[in-house]
């Protein structure tokens, strides 16, 4: 048995290395890749099998049919995924006691948070937009049997193939930060499932009056604004302002998160 | 260099740790005991920063953990074996700890032989038995080739070879002038590793004094004696500063007489000695002995202080 050999390198903790230690934790978890490649997968395969569903069953009014909305129907699924992985980043942490040592090596705690929301969501970003893309393209052509495509260059079509991809980062993230603060995964993806279904069903019990007014700011009907071509007005919030609410709503949670673990011991 | 300053930890209306002040020199291997309860792994926690405590602060090298900058320079630590994802390596654990403070790939390559894990490094650290757990624990405190090293329980689940490496490499540690803090109930393997004992009991410091002191002080040697006749020997030894007891056989126990005294009482009673042996104190009893009224959990047996 030799004994520990000495080391001299410099070794001062900054922001960007933190930020190198997140991605070799999120690389280096297989279940994180799984997550990751499960995302992927429904955003592209459910997209290309909800097309052929509706190119079998072509609709009767060809006028309202959202060919947007069918390619990108995926999104609708990969979103708990995405979100619950993100909740499994942080309190896959705590369940396993890895934090201590986290923390130990990141005493200032927050930079471990960022790290984290940083790796995540860039990562997320550069799955997420191409998958988005693929499935569009892929849906489109599979739509195009009977005719029922739309084309990239046409209003609305990138912004709407980008906002999903950006839709899905936000709700990984808020599912970060719902972890961050409960630190239980049962808890975590309880909100997480929680804010995405809830707020439209008690909006339901409100007078019809403020209702529907209401009903665009609930986190689901804001985030998804961003993927419709052109978004009703009364049912919803323009696109990116939309989006721009549920990244609020994230923000909240990712502020709330880094409260806590400021303020809570390890 | 860890230094605690009326250290105090109350968890929900208890106290967990009461108003400890201490210090933890360089270059000796520091025994910190204390029974289960006691609040020994609350204060290694305080010490690197994972919990705040209530009031009274510590330090490290001269500064809060929180404030250093290169903090696996200043300390390594081993708190409890299993804190690592069960689906990552040990090497990509490793790394990742390395990768925070800019550690190059080689001082992981390095650690992990050091520990003796080479073969196992790439497997999932979930299929790792306690004793490797152990070792890796060890890796990761030794990985910043840090100034002061504090290992919570780190003989654990190790075999008689790997306990025998862990006290080498703490002593080796302390030579080269490395403050190391180590809390074990394993009390003979203690009483071979460390110089330096820091007791606490209930949250509270009992004792901080050196292991030869703590044995001549708070030990009480023994005699052991064989003979013929027990009972009448027994009543001759007798008196205001002796305890004696029945042991196994025809063997007496004897506390507060020297073996020249005993030898010299029998003699002269004409009693016969078949065997007359001093019985050094051991950690072990001396610690029992300090600690009788701070143990917090105890299992309820009649008489368990023979």
């Amino acid at each position: 048995m030799t004994a520990i050999p000495a080391y001299t390198g410099e070794q001062r903790v900054t922001q960007l290395r933190v930020l190198a230690s997140e991605w070799t934790k999120l690389r280096s978890l297989p279940s994180t890749v799984w997550s990751l490649l499960t995302t992927l997968v429904l955003v592209v395969g459910f997209g290309i099998i909800y097309s052929m569903v509706r190119v079998a069953r072509p609709p009767a009014d060809r006028s309202t049919f959202d060919a947007m909305g069918v390619s990108l129907s995926g999104v609708q699924l990969a979103q708990f995924a995405i979100g619950v992985l993100g909740v499994l980043l942080m309190t896959g942490e705590y369940a396993t006691g890895s934090i201590r040592v986290s923390l130990a090596a990141v005493p200032k705690r927050l930079e471990l948070l960022w790290g984290k929301a940083v790796t995540f969501g860039l990562t997320t970003l550069v799955l997420c937009v191409p998958a988005a893309l693929v499935a569009f393209v892929a849906g489109q052509s599979v739509l195009s049997a009977e005719n029922l495509d739309i084309g990239l260059g046409e209003p609305g079509v990138a912004r709407a193939v980008l906002g999903s991809a950006l839709f899905l980062v936000a709700v990984g993230l808020l599912g970060l930060g719902l972890g961050g603060l409960l630190r239980n995964t049962a808890g975590g993806i309880a909100a997480l499932f929680g804010l995405l279904f809830a707020p439209q069903i008690l909006v339901g019990f409100l007078p019809e009056s403020v209702s529907d007014h209401a009903y665009k700011y609930v986190p689901a009907a804001a985030g998804q604004a961003v993927m419709y071509l052109e978004p009703d007005p009364q049912y919803s919030l323009p696109p990116w302002i939309g989006l721009g609410v549920f990244c609020l709503y994230t923000a909240v949670a990712l502020a709330l998160a880094a409260w806590q673990l400021r303020r809570r011991d390890a | 260099m860890i230094e605690a300053r009326g250290l105090t930890k109350r968890y929900a209306g208890k106290l967990a740790v009461d108003g400890l002040t201490f210090a933890v020199r360089p270059g000796v291997v520091t025994g910190f005991l204390g029974p289960n309860g006691a609040g020994k792994s609350t204060t290694m926690r305080m010490i690197i920063g994972l919990d705040a405590p209530t009031s009274g602060s510590v330090t490290v090298n001269g500064k809060p953990y929180r404030a250093h900058t290169a903090p696996l320079r200043e300390v390594g630590a081993l708190l409890e074996a299993r804190s690592i994802h069960p689906g990552r390596s040990a090497y990509n654990h490793l790394l990742a700890l390395a990768r925070t403070s800019g550690i190059r790939r080689s001082r992981v390559d390095d650690v992990i032989e050091a520990v003796g894990l080479g073969g196992a490094a790439r497997r999932r650290a979930g299929k790792f038995s306690l004793g490797m757990g152990q070792r890796l624990g060890i890796a990761t405190a030794l990985l910043g080739d840090p100034r002061t090293v504090i290992l919570d329980e780190p003989l654990n689940g190790l075999d008689t070879e790997g306990i025998r490496w862990v006290r080498s490499l703490l002593q080796e540690l302390a030579a080269e002038g490395r403050t190391v803090f180590v809390s074990s109930h394993l009390m003979n393997e203690m009483a071979l590793t460390a110089q330096h004992l820091i007791v606490i009991g209930k949250g509270r410091l009992i004792a901080d004094t050196t292991m030869v002191q703590f044995l001549t002080t708070r030990g009480r040697s023994v005699v052991r004696v064989r003979t013929t006749h027990p009972d009448a020997l027994a009543a001759r030894l007798r008196g205001p500063d002796v305890e004696v007891s029945f042991a196994s056989g025809e063997a007496l126990t004897v506390a507060g007489l020297t073996t020249d005294q005993i030898g010299v009482i029998a003699g002269t009673a004409g009693i016969t000695l078949l065997e007359l042996a001093a019985q050094q104190a051991s950690l072990e009893e001396a610690f029992m002995e300090l600690t009788r009224d701070a143990v917090e959990y105890r299992a309820n047996t009649v008489g368990a202080n023979r």
